[in-house]
């Protein structure tokens, strides 16, 4: 039975899964780039393009001067979100699945890496929703959309962590729930403020051909 | 226009596009933007957060624009937006932003959200919700001509006094002028100097200029109050002036949101690009001076500093030209902490100024630029907005601070070569 269902997530329900994810997200995107936007009639001063591209980029690295509690958002923010990346594109085992899927591959990172990188993401992430709960901003902006997204890309470190280091459940057991975790991020993502992880590089671009309309290099 | 909530809704639907949709998307909820916004800074009240000062316009696009916001719509789960609500949110929308564009600078999504409440005002205007000192100083603009209700008259009175204490002419109406100077209301009715100087450094300069009877005045109270129907025709009247006289260029005055309405938004209002170009005279006097037109001699030894108009430097691009001038004659200019870009507002920008209820908030909010001034200790702040000035007047002396306020044309006819005035003539 384990075997199983281990069989059915990890073929038709992955596939499922990312099927998902690429159609939802690609109608999402698309869904916003096609309300449009007026294009300016004044005189520009300096490019768009260049503008866009470089907000792309540079935004990734905040310039302005923060407080305590912004500079905690920031530095727990870049934690997590590195420390996800590193534990999803340079495991092995996630590489392997990469070459089987898209037939692309590069090196892993050594397991010590991956290690430090998934505690990292998991401590930022706990420490970012306790402060979610404590800082009078964030509270009064949050809805259940900031937690149920919290929960459904805690859910892929914490049982891939549990994984690697064979704690709690049985192996087949484990991989279960991760790969099952997975697809439910996969799935809900394009239709979440998950998809900020396309369209923040869109808003990116906007905000910055502003600024280079106009000739502001910033 | 008749005012409703319905009216309100459907404009601000309306207002989606692809980058407030794609803005919302993106939002994560992280408040960054509250470290950008003076209004929380100097509060600590969180509902000064800028993004939430947005979020019955987030809620409409959720609805409107998202599977799982309609669905909730249609089996009447989502909330839906009130008149109550947009009473209540109209001192957020108004009263605690200035459209300074900080907040779009710190944004890690990078969400525009200065953009979107600009957008966001034009449905507080459709649904009745604009606060009652910017209805009737944009009543006055398009009734009077001027926020403040100076005319033609305070015009030529000033344009006699200009033309006495220089003893030259100041051009009116002078049709295929090179340039058509623009003023603002508060340097009609306060700031006159302005007149005399930039006929001092024009007549130096060898600048063809002209002010124009029928489009003298740059304030826009509509870009302020977010209705492009009258922004549209307050800048309309100026485009017409410059047709009227066949000039190349329009000068936009200091005026923070007058370069904003004539020189990005201006030819989007009308619906057409200008036959002409707009300059900032902060711009034009740099390229006066870049070119060698413009000479000064002596200094001004006083310690001093520049405080950047967001609209002319952030959301402006005037940025670099107010320094090279200020260092042409003042030796001891000093940056403020957090200088260009980066400039924290007057805190009367975006019609709060013009809003009597938003007093004693902008009052309180002083305290940021207060800091800013207490850093390096300077005895004259020189900027180029006449409201920014007024502004820092006003904070100034409710701080007790004693510190003079100038505006950088008037500093730089101040220290104009009197060997090479009217030569090129």
């Amino acid at each position: 039975m384990e075997q199983e269902l281990l069989l059915w997530v990890r073929g038709t329900g992955l596939q499922i899964a990312a099927a998902v994810f690429v159609f939802g997200m690609v109608y999402r995107m698309l869904h916003l780039l096609m309300l449009g936007r007026k294009m300016s009639l004044a005189a520009p001063r300096g490019s768009e393009w260049s503008g866009g591209l470089r907000t792309m980029w540079k935004r990734s690295f905040v310039s302005t001067k923060l407080s305590a509690r912004g500079n905690f958002t920031v530095i727990a923010g870049f934690i997590f979100h590195i420390g996800f990346f590193i534990t999803l594109f340079f495991l092995s085992q996630h590489i392997e699945l990469f070459r089987a899927v898209l037939s692309l591959h590069w090196p892993a990172m050594p397991r010590g890496v991956i290690d430090i990188s998934a505690v990292l993401a998991i401590g930022a992430m706990v420490a970012l929703l306790v402060h979610r709960f404590v800082d009078p901003v964030k509270r009064l902006l949050s809805d259940y959309q900031d937690y149920l997204t919290w929960a459904l890309s805690f859910l892929p470190l914490l049982t891939g962590f549990m994984l690697l280091r064979e704690i709690g459940f049985e192996y087949i057991t484990l991989l279960t729930l991760h790969i099952a975790s997975v697809e439910l991020l996969l799935v809900v993502a394009p239709f979440t403020k998950l998809a900020h992880m396309f369209s923040t590089f869109i808003s990116r671009w906007y905000n910055g051909a502003v600024n280079g309309f106009k000739g502001i290099n910033i | 226009m008749s005012t409703s909530l319905q009216n309100g809704i459907n404009t601000l639907i309306g207002q989606i596009d692809a980058p407030t949709a794609s803005f919302f998307t993106s939002c994560v909820h992280c408040g960054l933007c509250a470290d950008a916004c003076l209004f929380y800074t100097e509060t600590g009240d969180p509902k000064y957060t800028p993004i939430h000062k947005l979020e019955p316009m987030r809620r409409l696009w959720q609805q409107e624009y998202t599977f799982w916001g309609k669905l909730m719509k249609k089996v009447g789960l989502s909330k839906p937006v009130t008149d109550a609500e947009l009473t209540e949110w109209e001192p957020l929308v108004y009263d605690s932003c200035t459209l300074c564009g900080r907040c779009s600078l710190v944004c890690p999504v990078g969400n525009d959200i200065v953009y979107m409440v600009r957008k966001m005002r034009e449905g507080m205007v459709a649904s009745g919700h604009a606060p009652e000192g910017l209805k009737g100083a944009t009543q006055r603009a398009i009734e009077l001509g001027s926020p403040m209700g100076v005319n033609l008259n305070t015009l030529k009175a000033q344009i006699k006094h200009a033309e006495k204490e220089t003893g030259l002419t100041v051009p009116l109406d002078v049709e295929g002028a090179d340039y058509m100077m623009v003023l603002s209301s508060a340097e009609v009715a306060e700031y006159n100097d302005i007149i005399g100087a930039v006929t001092r450094i024009f007549k130096q300069a060898n600048v063809s200029w002209t002010l124009a009877s029928d489009g003298f005045e740059g304030t826009n109270s509509g870009i302020q109050i977010g209705s492009s129907d009258l922004a549209a025709e307050l800048v309309g009247r100026i485009v017409r002036a410059a047709e009227r006289l066949k000039v190349k260029y329009v000068i936009s005055p200091e005026c923070g949101h007058a370069f904003t309405a004539l020189r990005w938004d201006g030819p989007n209002l009308i619906g057409r690009p200008f036959p002409f170009k707009v300059i900032h005279i902060i711009e034009l006097l740099d390229e006066l001076r870049s070119s060698g037109r413009l000479q000064t001699e002596g200094v001004d030894e006083t310690r001093m500093t520049f405080h950047d108009p967001c609209q002319m430097v952030r959301r402006g691009g005037v940025i670099e030209q107010p320094r090279n001038l200020m260092h042409m004659v003042a030796p001891n200019f000093v940056e403020m902490p957090e200088p260009g870009v980066q400039n924290w507002c007057c805190g009367g920008g975006g019609g709060v100024s013009a809003n009597h209820r938003a007093e004693p908030l902008r009052n309180q909010v002083f305290s940021r630029k207060k800091a800013q001034l207490d850093a390096i200790n300077v005895k004259t702040i020189v900027t180029s907005c006449s409201n920014c000035r007024t502004m820092l007047l006003d904070g100034l002396e409710n701080n007790h601070m004693d510190i003079e306020v100038i505006g950088l044309t008037e500093l730089v006819a101040e220290h104009l070569s009197d060997n090479a005035e009217g030569k090129a003539s």
